[in-house]
């Protein structure tokens, strides 16, 4: 698995718990706002728990245009 | 607060408000539990003289239009303050909408100048449609070590030492050019002039007033109209303070308000609602016993402030509620979109006070809002002084369609005198939303008359804009409507678009169409996708320039199709 691949399964293995869903219910490119049924409110608070995980900060605008895990771990390995 | 009377334009008030309020502190900026910036009015005067005093050797003169593409953060308003100083028209744009969209408002608006944040720089330079900006100074704000500005001055080095000359502007010239919508289609730029918006705040702030020591919180986009409003010019011009939040994450919003003292703060629908959720899980894990003190002590608030608000009592009554807010807060503002009563109403009965309101831009920002005397979460308020608002063809429940006279209506729509022509008929702005006055003089809304949908984030969406998402789908013809444009419900929340598809005689609507639409309709910002399609089997009627008869068509599909053949993505 390479690194890309790593951070999109932890993205989703963290969007699961955060969202309380089954890990294998998420793909790397599903549309998470339809998906989880969730806002860009409530994904800003995955935002917050990825952070935790990866110990780097991600602003706001990083999330802006993104609706898939796999976009999102892109900008996460960016800030690696 | 200053008397806005005396004052010709925006300029002048703010360069007043300045020299008044000296010592009082006119800005911070939060990041997180970052303080990025602190200032004073002196210190804020300090540093946007020298930045005007550049724009000004730049060529920034009486008239040029000078755009920002920037979030809510202090270099806003410094940047806003220059650009009035020297005589400008400031074309706040949605940093939120994509390069290509802000690219193609840069080009109408024919702004010369831009001030836009390093990140949002850098997708704009990567646009195909970069090659056509014809903007000639661009000033980039916090941009790295080394980075290449593509031709752009880094803003933080962009003063000069010269005394800059202040440009005075008559109440008629106009002040901001404000994209309403319009990206895929035919932009809606609303020219407001300073009478609109000197108006505007002296209406707003009779009824929510500011003073020095007084805290906004802003954590809506100051390119959105109300936070241009009442996170800059009303505070400004009364020596209030303006906190932005850097960003929108409810822990950080939570901690600003306790960290500042907050005063008041507007949001959307969406960040009220979420905070609601927050309190409402809060007050259930509550143990029972507390939990039955809690709903008595709200019921008591609800009854000793069903008059009016009584800010002391209710913290005295729910301290640790209000404490939770900061202990000060007065107000918080919603607007943008149609908020729930029953948010409302949870929020009031706490003793928070919510300024539930109605507006457009092309109206000059809000046309009702909630007086509070008393307060009522069923309707979205009275009108604002000064505000006309009368009710066109009331059908035999008095619901019809919404129009407005004011000082604080749009001069035009920039280079648009048709579609202007159309919105303003005699002096009355057709605001194209359904509603009715009640015997108390409260707007009641209804629905919508238009074909377009409001986000509970505030974002006003019209079909035309998202269709060209979808060119290039192997179909015969297709068109965006609103759903509730198609069949009329008496709701203004969950609002959705569809795409109605037209196949060639004898084509399916197949999986990989469907497939086909599904990937166009993901380029689309999550809030501007359709939620499903409509197969139809007629020929799209056309006018003479083969433009789509949206509205002959939707009377066609309204006659011969129901909601439920909607097929959902």
């Amino acid at each position: 698995m390479n690194t890309l691949d790593k951070t999109t399964d932890e993205v989703l293995r963290l969007a699961a718990e955060h969202f309380k869903v089954q890990r294998a219910e998420l793909s790397p490119d599903d549309d998470f706002f339809k998906k989880l049924g969730i806002n860009s409110l409530q994904a800003l608070d995955l935002l917050t728990r990825i952070e935790q995980h990866f110990q780097i900060e991600l602003p706001d605008y990083e999330l802006q245009g993104v609706s898939d895990f796999r976009t999102l771990a892109q900008r996460i390995q960016s800030r690696l | 607060m200053l008397d806005l009377r005396q004052y010709n334009s925006l300029g002048e008030a703010l360069r007043a408000a300045l020299d008044r309020w000296p010592d009082e502190i006119c800005l911070i900026e939060a990041d997180r539990e970052r303080e990025n910036a602190r200032l004073t009015y002196r210190q804020f005067k300090r540093q946007a003289l020298p930045l005007a005093s550049a724009l000004q050797s730049a060529g920034l003169k009486d008239g040029t239009r000078a755009a920002i593409i920037m979030t809510n953060q202090s270099k806003w308003l410094l940047s806003a303050y220059a650009i009035f100083f020297c005589g400008g028209v400031l074309v706040p744009l949605d940093y939120k909408l994509t390069a290509a969209e802000q690219l193609q408002l840069l080009s109408h608006s024919h702004a010369e100048f831009l001030v836009v944040e390093h990140h949002l720089w850098r997708a704009i330079t990567q646009a195909e449609q970069f090659k056509n900006l014809a903007v000639r100074t661009v000033l980039v704000t916090e941009a790295p070590p080394n980075a290449d500005l593509a031709g752009a001055h880094r803003w933080e080095d962009f003063h000069a030492a010269a005394e800059p000359t202040f440009i005075p502007r008559k109440r008629t010239d106009s002040a901001c050019i404000v994209y309403s919508s319009g990206t895929g289609g035919r932009p809606k730029g609303c020219v407001l002039t300073h009478d609109n918006y000197l108006e505007q705040c002296v209406a707003l702030t009779s009824l929510y007033p500011f003073w020095p020591g007084v805290r906004y919180l802003s954590i809506l986009p100051t390119n959105h109209a109300i936070d241009f409003m009442v996170g800059f010019i009303g505070p400004f011009t009364c020596g209030a303070t303006v906190v932005h939040l850097r960003t929108l994450r409810p822990e950080f919003i939570r901690e600003a308000f306790t960290k500042y003292k907050i005063t008041y703060m507007a949001l959307v629908p969406m960040v009220l609602k979420n905070l609601e959720r927050g309190l409402r899980q809060r007050f259930a894990d509550l143990p029972p016993r507390k939990r039955k003190i809690l709903n008595a002590l709200i019921a008591t608030n609800r009854a000793l402030t069903r008059r009016q608000p009584h800010l002391k009592i209710s913290r005295a009554l729910l301290p640790q509620v209000h404490q939770a807010f900061g202990g000060q807060l007065r107000a918080l503002f919603v607007g943008g979109a149609f908020t729930e009563p029953e948010t409302l109403q949870f929020f009031y009965d706490l003793g928070i006070p919510v300024g539930n309101g109605y507006g457009c831009t092309e109206a000059g920002t809000t046309i009702t809002v909630n007086d509070l005397m008393p307060f009522r979460s069923d309707t979205v308020g009275k009108p604002l002084p000064g505000m006309e608002v009368k009710i066109a063809n009331p059908g035999a429940e008095g619901i019809g369609e919404v129009t407005v006279r004011s000082r604080t209506l749009m001069s035009h729509y920039l280079d648009d005198p048709e579609m202007t022509a159309d919105a303003i008929v005699d002096g009355w702005l057709l605001t194209g939303d359904l509603g009715r006055l009640d015997p108390s003089g409260h707007l009641q809304l209804f629905g919508r008359k238009k074909n377009m949908i409001v986000t509970e984030e505030g974002k006003n969406i019209y079909p035309e804009d998202v269709e060209t998402y979808f060119a290039g789908l192997p179909i015969k013809e297709f068109c965006v409507f609103a759903a509730n444009y198609l069949w009329p419900a008496r709701t203004m929340v969950g609002e959705q678009l569809i795409l109605v598809l037209h196949p060639e005689s004898g084509q399916e609507i197949t999986e990989a169409l469907v497939k086909g639409v599904a990937q166009r309709n993901r380029r689309l910002l999550n809030y501007k996708r359709i939620s499903g399609y409509l197969p139809w089997d007629r020929d799209f009627p056309l006018t003479a320039s083969l433009k789509i008869k949206r509205a002959e068509l939707a009377e066609q599909i309204r006659q011969n199709r129901h909601r439920s053949a909607v097929v959902p993505l």
